[in-house]
């Protein structure tokens, strides 16, 4: 096991962003998926703008204040950019494809037990877990 | 305030909590998000922690709302009722998997990073509203041409 193990202090950010979920859900009956928010704005309906530009405006608002108070917090890819920019395209894709990602699926799916959240993360945690595992034993990608 | 000016609060403050989660959970660091995908290598297994602790607590919110009728601000609950298992939605997980072990970044994680400046979370920030651009252009076709059919098909009966 590598000296990088930090159970405490993820084990309360994921407390945040069950907090955080619990309040969009609890507050405005809205689903807090990262990816369904932002692909709901490339194709917005009437009145359903607003609150997704609020929702990520406070995303970003809280990124560069934590990106100013602990800055070793946001690292680099292990990746070279030309893999980080296909494994954007296949997030994006893959995403919207199948309706969500890890805090739609994962975090508020799971939740709720829905039948397709729990089939869509065991499916995105084996082909993440198959890719990282492939590339390192290619060496490749970094 | 309007029941609609607290909704939009809502949406700032749901958005503000996640954020800060996502970094002080690590989910902003892709490589660790990497060493806890790749178990074969020196697992760092944080990452479930993240998943715990997050679905603890929205557990007890959804019960919450299971006993009323509608949220507090907003006229009704939004959430999905699909409970069928299609192939797009395993092939959209299998890809978005595919890329979260590739890169590191899942769509959160990406988002926040883009407050560091880097170069990375830029790249893969447009990279990602690029793939689901495409996506939805292509869904579209696929949706009117399947209709066009539809109706072909009804003429012929």
């Amino acid at each position: 096991m590598t000296q990088n193990f930090t159970p405490f202090s993820s084990l309360a950010g994921g407390v945040l962003i069950g907090l955080a979920a619990s309040l969009l859900l609890v507050a405005s009956g809205r689903i807090a998926g990262i990816s369904g928010i932002v692909g709901g704005l490339l194709a917005p309906r009437a009145g359903d703008r607003a609150w997704r530009l609020l929702f990520l405006s406070g995303l970003i608002g809280a990124g560069l204040v934590m990106a100013a108070l602990t800055p070793s917090a946001m690292t680099a890819s292990p990746r070279t950019l030309g893999w980080v920019a296909a494994a954007g395209i296949l997030v994006g894709v893959g995403t919207r494809l199948g309706n969500g990602c890890t805090s739609g699926h994962g975090v508020c799916g799971i939740s709720r037990l829905a039948p397709r959240s729990l089939f869509a993360t065991a499916t995105f945690m084996a082909t993440g877990v198959l890719t990282a595992t492939l590339l390192r034993w290619l060496g490749a990608g970094s | 305030m309007t029941a609609r000016a607290w909704d939009g609060v809502a949406a700032v403050g749901s958005g503000i909590l996640f954020g800060v989660g996502l970094v002080l959970s690590g989910m902003t660091r892709p490589e660790k998000v990497v060493g806890f995908l790749d178990v074969g290598g020196a697992w760092d297994p944080s990452l479930a922690f993240v998943m715990a602790g997050a679905i603890a607590v929205h557990v007890l919110a959804y019960r919450w709302t299971r006993a009323r009728k509608a949220p507090l601000f907003t006229a009704k609950f939004g959430i999905p009722s699909r409970r069928d298992i299609d192939v797009k939605l395993l092939l959209g997980a299998g890809v978005f998997g595919v890329g979260w072990g590739m890169g590191g970044y899942c769509p959160g994680p990406g988002i926040v990073s883009l407050a560091s400046g880097a170069a990375g979370p830029l790249v893969f920030v447009a990279a990602m509203l690029l793939g689901m651009l495409v996506t939805a252009k292509l869904e579209q076709l696929s949706a009117a041409s399947s209709d066009r059919n539809g109706q072909q098909r009804a003429k012929v009966v």
